[in-house]
């Protein structure tokens, strides 16, 4: 079926909102699916090439040891093996740590792995070998008979303890475990809470779980003996990131390094990093004149891959006697893990978000970053925005319970209004700016979201409920999110002779759908068919410069790029045009690929008939004042951090006798600016919220004192599945954004910032006649029952 | 995560099972695999040789002998899930069954194999515990019947040496019209279940309690008849007093602590379920 | 030595003839021994249902299957749904009008899963369907358009004219 077709049949369901544009803010289906729904994606795993040999990464099985001594003699003589490295293989410069990509001269001590361990491992699961060999199957037989000597050492795992004098130090010869101290600031906070009616006290700790996309890490490393190219295929949400750091690492050009993103299936952040395996796996593809490839099992995920861990928050908050809020004071420990993969990006996104939503007069928090000896904390979904909108709708809480003011209405107090838009927090960014919300209207997302939930039926539900015995809470959450950050994307438009329209831009998707919002945007403004646009994405090779597909910024960066690129070759096109039909520019119209005088549709000439002109060979001629090639570039991005908004509403019912919480409601609303396409902003508040809900009452990685992984599988470490997730239902509002063309807001992480504070909310509510207060999540049914035996004893 | 190499064996009949049993050490048998592939996959276990038991028909059939239900081990779970002759006279058995696993796992997984794996809290052992299960195995030398009692011998342990293999077991039901339920809580669907407790309960005229069966399984490593308790309900009316007080007692269960759950928690849990578990059977008399 | 067994299997209709290594699983025979790479790997423990297939028309765990164990076995997998001109089935059509996918690592599971069980199961409503997808696990899209896409192709599933 046409696409084109497809197209109108679909919006004729979905009702089409006009927009002034035929596919910008319609319900485009996607491009990206008839390839996954046939099987014929191509992740990494994959890619087979001829010759290509399996890795396979011996890792340590202690969470702190010393490396006496490794015996790889038994290892290298299984048949069918082709190498066996440690670090004493590893050539200069790869015998150095790992580059930091992220450096910061905050960083106390930038300690970094080596690409494989050289004489300590600090987290179970570090690399210390890795067994190239003809099938993965001989290379883990051959990794089994690897002897490494190890002395165990003290492991530093529990965060509340890692600062005391006494603790455990992660590293060997390191002062203390502190990575960093961060102090967010601003306003005079003592002044603030001499004057405040009442101080109200709030800690807990959020422990946010990991990455666990269904498609674990992997990469291919493949070397051209010829050019000398180092191809590398990863399933990576940043190709130029991997490119930078690499050739940094080994010393080389950058030109030299193409780094692809296949299809990846799903990234959610810690796909975004740097990893010592994308540095050893192209090593030994050219050590061994033969492609590699490795492929992380779920085994390794567990232990390897960069996850969001503990924080823990111990606040003070001061508050009128209304309920206004005026200050915020606290600190809060930050489990960073052994290694300090992402700088402090984790560290700052987790403290910069704050206030939120929220007018505060003065804050003063201090962040201590804190070396575990765990697997390195990283960004996920959300970063630390989930983590500060999580604390802010604690405090809400708090005030709400103490002060006993509905805390609808300790929101509406407090809520930063919109006619003071843009509203400088007051905080300034790490980068220097100010944090600015460009634009918002908090309160009416509040009323939509309970109308939507119908919030003012609750009370009579909970009523009704009660009488039988059963106990219904509801709880509200609202957030921000500071989305399309920069430095940049870029995106390349060019039309083909065939009237073809081709996008390259260097940004990732890992299930985002970009290449079909990329090729809407373009499509209108080239007034072309949708289906004549083909894009290309996340190849260095193909584009020469990128950031990375974090945090909710590509559609809003590549957006505006693409936009004002796909413009600079329509206004080529039609200077082109009106010189060579000899008519005034502003009598031609561009209809599906075909320029025309808006008088006369027969004098027309097509957009490949024009590229063609501007791509002449040998004997043809440029037309006079133009520049070969119908194409053009833009790095063009937001001004400014667009802010995202969103209030959720969840009810629960607690079954009191088992602790067992059942989501019978959840409501979202949602403000991303202007929508590019409807129901993927709705695909990925859906799958975001679905994951807070995760997060808040099923996820936890849990160790064991030594620091050992224990929830190392699926049945023990819980994922949400489809049974236990309500229908999400969705209303969307639209500040737009002034900062970007478009009005453009990023849309990947709003459905998981507030999901875990509406949760809580809502159990509390459901368990206030047990006077219930969550200081930790996830919930777990059995800590439920604790707090309600607690709250009953109490009460008798 | 693959496995280490093994050698593959797949007979065909039970003797030639029992055969390869005899004969070779250091051996992991394959039944529907949903528990022990995973193992191999993960290398928990690294065993010499395999063998594939699918292939041998003859461990697989539903019977019915004078109120016993005989089932062979090779028996799928979508089979005993999806059999008349069970809806009929053990309906219990197939509502422990909507608590196992996926429906992709059931196709695969077998009554035997989830016997011989003896998971703490799993479904299956618990009926079996329940109605007082026979189970026959068999080596090449002889044949063992071995009541459930005596089955589950230690943490994931069956009564099986080395060279003997589950047949079949025996489910004696209950012929007099009885009511039955079977409750678990497990944190998502198809999980294992936390704590899971099957109730078969007879009234007499007056709606006294004439007989009645508790079975719970997860509280300790093995599953458990309660039957001090059992023995205190007999004469006690069929009102929800006594089954919460059933279930206050059922509390004081022997229970276990792990890394995720505590024991104080499977405790209750106990007798919570246990509450439940008589409630609904007694509804459905 | 490996050993090795020779297997005949037939998958999406086609029949193929190979020598494989015992401990080889099925999942890894179908991507790697006949280039079928649709079946995806998630977790090698039979938990997330990513390599779900069907064998003899029954949903399964391809992970959990040696592929010794598939000798003389009728497989189909998610290559197998599509039409020979590159029709999409209903489930399939559904999935795209739904958004029931996005970086499609879990979509062929999905698929396989929802095949089978739409075939057995006349008129399934919401729950139903949650529950026979509680065996496969997406983090991407929440599982929302999944349960529409299967509501919507239930009927023709069921009645064959999907498939």
């Amino acid at each position: 079926m046409q696409l084109w077709k497809q197209l109108m049949q679909s919006t004729k369901t979905r009702g089409f909102e006009p927009m002034g544009a035929r596919y910008f803010g319609a319900r485009v289906d996607r491009m990206e699916d008839e390839t996954l729904l046939t099987g014929n994606g191509q992740y990494v795993d994959d890619i087979k090439l001829p010759g290509m040999l399996q890795g396979s990464f011996l890792r340590s099985p202690h969470a702190h040891a010393n490396i006496k001594s490794i015996d790889t003699s038994l290892a290298e003589a299984v048949e069918g093996v082709h190498a066996v490295l440690t670090y004493k293989d590893l050539p200069s410069p790869l015998n150095q740590p790992a580059v930091q990509p992220y450096p910061s001269p905050a960083i106390k001590q930038d300690l970094r792995p080596y690409p494989l361990a050289k004489d300590e491992v600090s987290f179970v699961g570090e690399a210390v070998a890795f067994v190239v060999a003809s099938t993965r199957h001989i290379a883990e037989d051959a990794c089994a008979q690897i002897m490494v000597d190890y002395e165990i050492l003290p492991a530093c795992v529990e965060l509340r303890g890692a600062m005391n004098e006494d603790a455990p130090r992660a590293h060997n010869g390191t002062p203390d475990n502190l990575v960093a101290r961060l102090n967010a600031k601003y306003g005079d906070v003592d002044d603030v809470f001499a004057k405040a009616d009442h101080i109200l006290k709030t800690d807990f700790t959020q422990h946010r779980g990991g990455c666990h996309a269904m498609e674990c890490r992997g990469v291919v490393g493949f070397h051209e003996p010829i050019d000398g190219q180092l191809t590398i295929w990863s399933a990576t949400q940043c190709p130029y990131l991997i490119r930078r750091s690499l050739a940094q690492q080994m010393d080389i050009a950058e030109s030299r390094l193409r780094v692809i993103a296949p299809d990846v299936g799903g990234g959610f952040g810690p796909k975004a990093g740097y990893y010592i395996e994308e540095i050893i796996v192209p090593h030994a593809a050219m050590v061994l004149g033969r492609p590699v490839k490795w492929i992380e099992d779920r085994r390794e995920h567990f232990v390897t891959t960069n996850t969001q861990r503990d924080s823990y928050w111990d606040l003070e908050i001061a508050v009128s006697k209304d309920g206004d809020i005026h200050g915020l004071r606290g600190n809060i420990m930050l489990d960073c893990g052994a290694y300090i993969p992402y700088g402090l990006l984790l560290a700052v996104t987790t403290v910069v978000p704050l206030p939120g939503p929220y007018k505060l007069a003065a804050m003063d928090i201090v962040e201590d970053v804190i070396f575990t000896n765990t697997v390195s904390n990283s960004p996920v979904r959300g970063a630390g925005r989930p983590n500060a909108a999580y604390t802010m709708e604690r405090v809400i809480e708090t005030v709400a319970r103490e002060l006993k003011i509905p805390s609808a209405d300790v929101r509406r107090r407090n809520f930063v209004r919109k006619e003071e838009f843009p509203y400088k927090t007051g905080l300034t960014h790490f980068n220097g700016n100010p944090m600015t919300y460009d634009s918002g209207d908090y309160h009416a997302l509040l009323e939509k979201v309970m109308k939507l939930a119908d919030y003012d039926g609750f009370e009579k539900r909970q009523e009704q409920a009660r009488k039988q015995g059963r106990y219904l809470g509801i709880g509200i959450s609202s957030c921000i999110e500071d989305t399309g950050a920069g430095p940049y994307e870029g995106a390349t438009v060019r039309i083909d002779p065939l009237g073809q329209v081709h996008v390259v831009t260097g940004a990732a998707s890992q299930g985002q759908g970009h290449k079909t919002v990329i090729a809407q945007i373009v499509a209108d403004e080239l007034d072309v068919e949708i289906e004549k646009v083909r894009v290309e994405i996340g190849d260095t090779g193909k584009f020469p410069q990128g950031v990375g597909t974090v945090a909710s910024r590509v559609a809003v960066n590549v957006g505006t790029a693409c936009y004002t690129a796909a413009n600079e070759v329509r206004d080529k096109a039609l200077d082109l045009a009106a010189q060579l039909l000899e008519i005034d520019r502003d009598d031609l119209q561009i209809a599906d690929g075909i320029v025309q005088d808006k008088g006369n549709r027969n004098v027309n000439i097509s957009l490949g008939q024009l590229a063609h002109k501007l791509a002449p060979m040998t004997g043809g001629f440029i037309p006079e004042g133009f520049t070969p090639s119908l194409e053009a570039t833009s790095y063009e991005g937001s001004k400014g951090l667009p802010h995202a908004s969103g209030c959720n509403i969840c009810e629960v019912e607690v079954d009191i006798g088992t602790g067992e919480v059942n989501i019978l409601r959840y409501s979202v609303a949602h403000d991303c600016g202007k929508k590019i396409n409807p129901t993927i902003v709705e695909g990925q508040i859906i799958g975001g919220v679905v994951h807070g809900i995760g997060n808040a009452l099923f996820e936890q990685m849990v160790y064991d004192e030594q620091g050992q992984p224990l929830s190392t599988n699926y049945g023990e470490y819980l994922l949400p599945i489809a049974t236990e997730m309500p229908r999400i239902d969705i209303v969307h509002q639209e500040t737009p954004s002034p900062l970007n063309p478009l009005g453009l807001k990023g849309a990947g992480e709003g459905g998981t910032i507030p999901a875990m504070a509406a949760v809580v909310a809502s159990i509390e509510n459901a368990l206030e006649t047990f006077n219930v207060v969550i200081d930790y999540y996830p919930v777990t049914p059995q800590r439920l029952c604790e707090l309600i035996d607690e709250g009953s004893k109490a009460a008798e | 995560m693959k496995p280490a190499a093994f050698k593959y064996h797949d007979p065909k009949t039970l003797d030639d099972l029992t055969g390869l049993l005899k004969n070779k050490e250091d051996v992991k048998i394959l039944a529907g695999g949903q528990s022990l592939v995973p193992m191999l996959n993960m290398r928990f276990v690294m065993p010499d040789h395999l063998i594939d038991i699918n292939g041998i028909d003859e461990l697989n059939f539903i019977k019915q002998e004078k109120g016993t239900l005989s089932i062979g081990a090779m028996t799928r779970q979508v089979q005993l899930a999806h059999s008349s002759e069970i809806t009929k006279t053990c309906p219990i058995l197939q509502e422990a069954l909507s608590y196992v696993g996926h429906f992709q796992t059931q196709n695969r997984g077998t009554l035997g194999g989830s016997l011989c794996h003896l998971d703490p809290s799993a479904e299956m052992p618990a009926i079996a515990c329940l109605l007082g299960a026979e189970l026959t195995v068999k080596s090449d030398k002889a044949e063992r019947k071995i009541a459930f009692d005596d089955w589950a011998l230690a943490y994931m342990t069956p009564n099986l040496e080395p060279e003997e293999v589950l047949v079949s077991v025996d489910l004696p039901v209950w012929q007099e019209k009885h009511g039955h339920a079977f409750v678990e809580f497990a944190r998502r669907h198809g999980d294992f279940a936390i704590v899971g407790v099957g109730a078969l309960l007879v009234v007499d005229k007056k709606q006294n309690i004439s007989k009645v069966a508790l079975c719970v399984a997860g509280a300790d490593v093995r599953p458990q008849r309660l039957h001090d308790l059992e023995k205190s309900l007999i004469g006690q009316p069929a009102t929800d007093e006594t089954f919460l007080q059933a279930g206050a007692q059922a509390r004081n269960i022997e229970a276990f602590s792990d890394a995720y759950v505590s024991k104080a928690y499977r405790q209750r849990l106990s007798g919570v379920l246990v509450e439940r578990a008589l409630k609904q059977a007694h509804e459905r008399l | 030595m490996a050993d090795i067994r020779n297997i005949t299997v037939s998958v999406n209709g086609e029949s193929y003839t190979r020598d494989v290594e015992t401990r080889k699983h099925l999942a890894d025979f179908l991507r790697q021994d006949l280039d079928l790479t649709g079946t995806h790997l998630g977790c090698e423990h039979g938990v997330c249902g990513a390599c779900t297939i069907l064998v003899d028309g029954e949903a399964m765990r391809s992970c959990l299957m040696f592929a010794v164990q598939a000798d003389g076995k009728d497989i189909v997998t998610t290559e197998g749904l599509v039409a020979k001109d590159g029709t999409l089935n209903a489930l399939q059509q559904a999935f795209r009008n739904h958004h029931a996918l996005q970086c499609g690592f879990c979509t062929p599971g999905m698929l396989m899963s929802l095949m089978a069980y739409l075939r057995d199961h006349k008129n399934p409503d919401e729950a139903e369907i949650r529950r026979a997808i509680s065996g496969n696990i997406c983090r991407c899209t929440g599982y929302q358009g999944i349960v529409d896409a299967a509501l919507e192709a239930a009927d023709a599933i069921h009645q064959n004219a999907g498939v």
